[in-house]
């Protein structure tokens, strides 16, 4: 460490005495770091994010074959007698189109729901008391996230025309409350009873008392997984089998559906690091065969074969994590701009380099410094003095 | 006169470290580009093959897939005899009844399970699917609880072999055989009986979809029209190509993830050669200068370089197709959110995605390869050759 010290001055001298070579290998470094910090971002906003409180509290229950399958109605009840139960709610997704749905921009959930209930299985959405009790009133009154609401222009009053697909309704809605919250807030949420008459008008469609899924909100966050065995084993010899999670193992389960995307982000980070590796182990092994003659004239000035070591990757060291702090940067920028987009799974709407992230970029730089340089600087400080004089490239 | 290419190559040669370090940077950035396009071109087979053109699917109105779409038998019936439907060898008309759903199947690949389409169909309709042949085992019989699964299916997950049972409905189902679909999206569908698969879910009634033949290519837009206008079926009509063409909005993820990856790799790429480039260009100043002495132009030396350039990233496109080759007709899946269930299909390098590849390669070296020869170009004599 010291000897870096000492050599600060020269290392960078050293770095800015080919500009345009350095500028070309920090801007390439950059890009792919950049690149590199976005897909680690990706990862860990879907597998290493910590569950809300609010959302380690409530698990899902949905039909064991799977989410296209219902569930009886009649299972809420039941549901609700497990002890450590706080409450359950109906969440049926409605889906349906929005104006066109060939534009991404109009994409968002609309669930139906047990109005009552919203607010108190989701305290972690903020609604003003007076909206709150506007969308209670009203049976076509629905309710809707602030980035949703943000996108479309749609204000209090607004009304909405939900075209159904799954359901042969159209559901005409009136906006009486936006709801704030940090993780999600996209989402459309109306009155499940509305649904419900609309379907027993048309006696063809078999939808009958079959609900999606339900949210639980347990008592304590503790009792989460007892809950779901518990749930599960309850219905284990009807016709309609149960699978229960938590709200987050349910959110995953969702990314899995894209495929085996861990294995897909784990690829592309080691092609791209790979690269990165070739790109500045290339420059540097160029850098240090233009300066064997010079490093000869260093060593009969006295510099020891580490000091030329240290000074040769430290040199590497700077220029990786000049290109590393820069590509962090571009990658914060393109969070940002993916947080404003509409967002297909919760998590994405809170992509953001997170310190750990940028701290594995930032170590990611370092190592690809040392490695790039390792070679190359060892072959030079261990060259003799006569045969570094002599060398011509 | 121009600098003959072998001067180009014997450089590559000389420097061969370089020449191969920066050839590899480019080629793992075509590789990558490569890997994103097999899976869009994969998937693109997947959809397309094995749909005949003139099969028209039938939906209720309103729904986008067949999942959320209801037909009842008497809506069938009505719908059977609609003019324009071809008949089968037997005089029937060429029109399947279906019902499809869905269960949830777990492999190595997907532990937490992955949803699985599951059609119930008559014989007519596996007739209608021309490119599926049963492979190993036998058809189901009608009236039992025996399914069929597609090789995609079979080659994921290790419990759908001949004989084994999968438990959904109202009890266990055995295997009796595989079929192969060719390329097609069916490989990734498990085939039951109608009747049988019906009565389990409680759908006796309240079956899918229609699948039917129009008589010829012509007939398939009147055939599509007669059906979408009747307002007693109240069901929409679509051929069965456009239906899954449709479901290709589940690769714009990947489309988008590998157009954005591919262009920040390349830019890595082409600084790389520039480097490359510039360096070589500052050692070989004094060459540089004894060509232009010998009496090459400016433009020669500029062409010289920007080839040079070329061929190191022509050999790095072709180190990503070598990369890039292994993945062909490996088999894997994507979740649909039309069928609500994943579609098994085989990466596919095709020549054409190979040759964007070697495009994309050869742009990374003319745009890193340009400046650098300019530079070379514009060297005084006098300066060159005295430059060390």
């Amino acid at each position: 460490m010291e000897l870096v010290f000492r050599y600060l001055s020269l290392i960078g001298k050293n770095s800015l005495r080919n500009r345009r070579r350095s500028s070309l290998t920090v801007a390439s470094i950059a890009g792919s770091l950049c690149l590199l910090g976005l897909l680690m971002a990706l990862y860990h906003s879907f597998y290493l994010s910590e569950a809300s409180a609010e959302q380690a509290m409530r698990l899902v229950t949905r039909n064991k074959v799977s989410l296209a399958n219902p569930l009886p109605l009649s299972y809420q009840q039941k549901i609700a007698q497990v002890p450590g139960v706080e409450d359950v709610m109906i969440y049926q997704w409605f889906g349906g189109t929005y104006k066109d749905a060939r534009d991404p921009k109009n994409f968002f959930g609309r669930f139906t729901v047990d109005p009552e209930k919203l607010f108190t299985v989701y305290p972690d959405y903020r609604v003003p008391e007076d909206q709150k009790k506007a969308f209670l009133a009203e049976r076509t009154a629905c309710v809707i996230g602030r980035k949703t609401a943000d996108r479309l222009g749609i204000r209090l009053g607004d009304r909405l025309t939900i075209v159904g697909d799954i359901f042969p309704m159209t559901a005409e809605l009136v906006v009486r409350a936006i709801y704030d919250n940090e993780r999600d807030n996209e989402n459309l949420f109306f009155h499940h009873a509305y649904l419900k008459e609309s379907m027993k008008q048309q006696a063809r469609v078999p939808f009958g008392d079959m609900v999606g899924t339900f949210i639980v909100r347990a008592e304590r966050a503790e009792d989460v997984g007892r809950i779901a065995g518990v749930v599960d084993e309850m219905f284990r010899n009807s016709p309609y089998q149960t699978k229960t999670e938590s709200e987050k193992a349910f959110e995953l389960s969702f990314i899995g559906f894209l495929g085996n995307v861990k294995l897909f982000l784990l690829g592309i980070s080691t092609a791209v690091t790979f690269t990165i590796l070739l790109v500045s182990g290339n420059t540097m092994a160029m850098s240090v065969r233009e300066r064997v003659r010079e490093v000869g004239i260093l060593k009969t000035l006295g510099f020891t074969p580490a000091g030329i070591l240290g000074v040769i990757v430290g040199e590497s060291i700077l220029i990786s994590l000049a290109g590393g702090v820069i590509g962090l940067a571009l990658a914060s920028g393109v969070c940002a701009m993916i947080r404003g987009m509409p967002s297909t799974f919760a998590d994405m709407s809170r992509i953001a380099i997170q310190p750990s992230v940028a701290a594995a970029c930032l170590l990611m730089a370092i190592f690809i410094g040392v490695a790039s340089s390792a070679v190359s600087a060892w072959s030079a400080a261990h060259r003799s003095i006569a045969e570094s004089l002599r060398f011509t490239d | 006169m121009t600098i003959p290419i072998s001067y180009n190559l014997r450089n590559l040669v000389a420097r061969r470290t370089t020449t191969v370090m920066t050839a590899l940077g480019i080629g793992l950035t075509v590789a990558v580009l490569l890997a994103l396009l097999a899976m869009v071109e994969g998937l693109r087979t997947a959809l397309e093959a094995g749909a005949d053109p003139r099969n028209v699917l039938v939906l209720r109105k309103g729904s986008t897939a067949e999942l959320n779409s209801f037909l009842t038998r008497q809506g069938f019936q009505d719908l059977k005899y609609t003019p324009g439907i071809a008949r089968g060898a037997d005089g029937e008309p060429l029109a399947s009844l279906e019902v499809v759903t869905v269960i949830v199947l777990e492999g190595p690949e997907n532990p937490g399970g992955m949803n699985v389409t599951l059609r119930g169909l008559l014989p007519v309709g596996f007739r209608m699917r021309e490119g599926i042949r049963i492979a190993q085992g036998k058809m189901f019989e009608t009236g039992k609880r025996e399914i069929v699964v597609g090789k995609g299916i079979a080659a994921r997950y290790p419990g759908t072999r001949v004989g084994g049972t999968l438990r959904f409905g109202r009890g266990e189902w055995t295997i009796v055989g595989i079929m192969d679909a060719g390329r097609s999206a069916s490989n990734s569908e498990i085939f039951a009986d109608l009747n049988q698969l019906s009565a389990d879910y409680d759908r006796g009634d309240a079956l899918s979809s229609a699948l039917v033949r129009a008589v010829d290519d012509a007939a398939v837009p009147p055939l599509i029209q007669t059906l979408e206008n009747d307002r007693r079926l109240n069901m929409s009509a679509q051929t069965e190509l456009a239906y899954y063409q449709g479901q290709m909005v589940s690769a714009a993820p990947i489309r988008v993830l590998g157009v954005v990856v591919a262009l920040i790799m390349a830019v890595g790429s082409s600084f790389a050669a520039m480097n490359t480039m510039y360096a070589a260009v500052s050692r070989r100043a004094a060459e540089i200068g004894t060509l232009r002495v010998l009496g090459f132009s400016r433009a020669g030396i500029l062409a010289s370089f920007l080839i040079e350039s070329l061929l190191l990233s022509l050999m790095g496109g072709l180190v990503g197709c070598l990369l890039a080759l292994p993945l062909n007709n490996l088999t894997t899946g994507i979740g649909s959110f039309v069928t609500f269930s994943e579609i098994t299909f085989n990466l596919r390098i095709t020549p054409a995605a190979m040759a964007a590849g070697i495009a994309f390669a050869l742009l990374m070296g003319a745009l890193g390869g340009l400046l650098p020869a300019g530079s070379a170009a514009r060297k005084q004599i006098l300066t060159a050759l005295r430059g060390v």
